[in-house]
């Protein structure tokens, strides 16, 4: 793996303020510390060739909370053993390090004293923290001072009173959320605290919970991983592809539980279209600045009290409604110097207005591309609601199907496949048209178009058998036209997706006038 | 638990007072409350102002940090041109606030951003810019708003 990629999040700024310089470099080093180290990872074009993978998909992995707490514990272990460091400490070296153990390891090599302090380590004393009472104690935080008072202190010996401790902890991890990078109590002081001394003063509850938040961090510290945004999925999945090939590739993954997104953007599922595009299509979607376009395709101002005016039928002759005042739609002149040439414009051709025509005519096709677009977009989305609302009935459909007609719940999963293929494919579809929208127009724009027709038609008739009612259902041949039809939408899915991916990858060769190439030059204009 | 702390806290900063500053509590002598008269150093802008601030430790002081607001208005990038007076202070931050911190240090920290604004991390998006490109005209304004708002003893709200 190149040394200089740059990951997907640069994080740098997550970094403690006191890591100092020779933290800077963290990210330079590769994160193959795993148990199963995948080559695929950060795929590019020449690997895709190589490899013969199908060009719209990234390699990926799930990983659930038992997973995620091992990869943190072999990780602790392994430096546990190489530096004879305690476990505590060594897991606050790895979260310092953001789990780059190569980095840890060659860092504390050169500069143990140096990586030490900056990870918040740096210790006065070896003996183990411990709760004590010590005579004549005052605490600085609350400042009591009566006899036998309980007190503990971290390796920085910065000492406190145990309800104090516990208070600051406990706010520190339930209020703040807070769990790799808490501090001693003292100003100034960096020390970070470790796992021992929080078992020592906080109920079980509690440590669950700094455990919990732990596991977070370990994600959140990776570049490569990426919680599944799915409400109430645990897991996280790990993905390497880098931010600069985002333009060639659309790194959609897929959660054990289902869910779909993309990994190199926070939105689900977007195939084909890759994840710049998708920007700026939400963006352009959720301006006004299409309004304005629209007010400026279909509207015209009145000469005089500049009332913005929508002509919705009828003749020239426009009397404003507001003031009052009579002109031309035409020319935009007074109505009585017309004249005799009523409903007639002559002046129709004259310099000034055929500029505002040339203006007017060239928002209106703009607009009216867009809208093309936009609408087939809205419909897709919009049934990709309806099909869900209808999957959630389908499991009802599957136990009237199962009673009417004798099937097996095996034998219903039919419907099951067919409910879940046509919210993929619609999710697809959908991104096609904003994809389009992006396209400059060539003959590989034809097939992408071909395909997106066939996959659109397939779906349209399996969405319409599949809200066929029960009774017709359980007749046999539907059912075999529905698994067909399913399977059918899923394969030209892949077609048009795995076209479209092998078309942008090209990009990179710069030799083809490929889809890619002729997306950059509409984006840059 | 943290009236001990904070009754220890006034009483250092009633005994030695930290120069430029003037510590009271207001009439009804809770301690939760600290009316503080600030008188920035003769070098700086805002000499010689005297400057009200209102410092409220929350119950669950000194785990949470005072909420620090301005009575007396100022222009200056990092505190709010307006009547509530809020002030973008780094050590009042949760993330950065230590139990252990002292009001003294908080004081200190006042004062500190008055004799040095800090325009990169500003309240005031526009005071800011002016103190970067056109340091004459932020003075003149500043100077301006001491001898309007600054010059008599500030007025606390009756809390």
């Amino acid at each position: 793996m190149d040394s200089e990629e740059e990951y997907l999040s640069s994080s740098d700024e997550l970094m403690p303020d006191d890591s100092g310089d020779e933290m800077s470099g963290a990210e330079d080093f590769d994160e193959d510390d795993f148990d199963e180290p995948d080559p695929d990872f950060g795929l590019s074009a020449k690997d895709l060739d190589k490899k013969k993978v199908a060009a719209h998909a990234v390699s990926f992995k799930v990983f659930e909370p038992s997973d995620i707490r091992r990869q943190q514990d072999d990780m602790m272990n392994d430096v546990n053993m190489i530096l004879d460091m305690n476990k505590e400490d060594a897991a606050i070296m790895l979260r310092h390090f953001r789990w780059n153990k190569e980095r840890l390891l060659e860092d504390y090599m050169d500069r143990p004293e140096k990586v030490l302090e900056a990870a918040g380590l740096n210790s006065n004393t070896s003996s183990q923290p411990k709760l004590q009472a010590i005579p004549g104690f005052v605490c600085d935080i609350c400042c009591e001072d009566e006899e036998g008072l309980e007190t503990f202190a971290m390796k920085c010996g910065h000492r406190y009173c145990v309800d104090c401790y516990r208070h600051y902890l406990t706010q520190k991890i339930q209020d703040e959320g807070e769990s790799a990078r808490i501090q001693c109590p003292s100003n100034g002081c960096g020390r970070i605290l470790d796992s021992r001394s929080l078992d020592l003063l906080v109920t079980p509850e509690l440590t669950d919970r700094y455990h919990e938040l732990l596991n977070r961090t370990y994600v959140e510290d990776k570049d490569t991983f990426k919680w599944c945004p799915a409400p109430d999925c645990p897991n996280a999945i790990e993905c390497g592809v880098k931010k600069k090939d985002l333009d060639k590739i659309v790194p959609t993954v897929e959660c054990l539980c289902g869910y779909r997104f993309c990994f190199g953007c926070p939105n689900p599922d977007h195939q084909p279209a890759p994840c710049d595009l998708v920007k700026r299509w939400l963006k352009k979607c959720a301006d006004d600045s299409e309004t304005a376009n629209w007010i400026s395709a279909h509207t015209k101002e009145c000469p005089k009290c500049s009332s913005t005016i929508e002509k919705n039928g009828g003749c020239n002759h426009m009397t404003c409604r507001k003031c009052k005042y009579e002109f031309c739609w035409m020319c935009m002149g007074l109505w009585s110097e017309h004249g005799t040439s009523w409903y007639n414009c002559n002046r129709y051709e004259e310099k000034s207005g055929a500029e505002a025509r040339d203006a007017q005519t060239k928002s209106r096709t703009s607009l009216e591309r867009y809208l093309h677009y936009y609408n087939r977009y809205a419909n897709h989305e919009q049934s990709a609601k309806l099909d869900k609302d209808i999957a959630q009935k389908t499991e009802k459909k599957m136990v009237q199907l199962q009673t009417t007609s004798g099937m097996s719940w095996i034998e219903v999963q039919y419907l099951n496949s067919a409910s879940q293929a046509l919210q993929t494919c619609r999710q697809t579809l959908k991104w096609t048209y904003a994809f389009a929208f992006y396209l400059a127009k060539n003959n590989l724009t034809e097939i992408f178009e071909d395909n997106q027709k066939d996959l659109e038609m397939a779906v349209e008739n399996l969405s319409e058998m599949f809200e066929k009612p029960i009774q017709e259902l359980s007749d046999p041949k539907l059912k075999v036209d529905i698994m067909d039809k399913t399977s059918y939408c899923n394969k030209r899915r892949v077609i048009l997706l795995e076209d479209t991916a092998e078309n942008l990858a090209k990009g990179t060769t710069g030799t083809a006038t490929s889809i890619h190439d002729s997306l950059r030059l509409t984006m840059s204009v | 638990m943290s009236t001990k702390r904070i009754s220890k806290e006034f009483a250092e900063v009633s005994q030695t007072p930290i120069e430029g500053f003037l510590v009271t509590l207001p009439p009804n002598n809770s301690v939760h409350t600290w009316h503080v008269t600030l008188q920035p150093p003769a070098s700086t802008t805002f000499y010689p102002g005297r400057f009200g601030i209102v410092l409220t430790l929350p119950t669950d002081y000194p785990f949470k940090p005072p909420v620090v607001k301005f009575v007396t208005r100022v222009y200056h990038p990092n505190i709010t041109n307006d009547s509530l007076g809020n002030v973008c202070l780094a050590i009042l931050k949760a993330e950065n606030w230590k139990p252990s911190t002292k009001i003294a240090s908080v004081l200190e920290a006042l004062r500190n951003l008055l004799v040095e604004p800090q325009p990169d991390d500003p309240l005031e998006e526009r005071i800011a810019d002016e103190y970067r490109n056109d340091r004459e005209a932020w003075e003149a304004k500043a100077k301006a708003a001491v001898t309007k708002y600054a010059l008599e003893d500030p007025v606390f709200p009756a809390s």
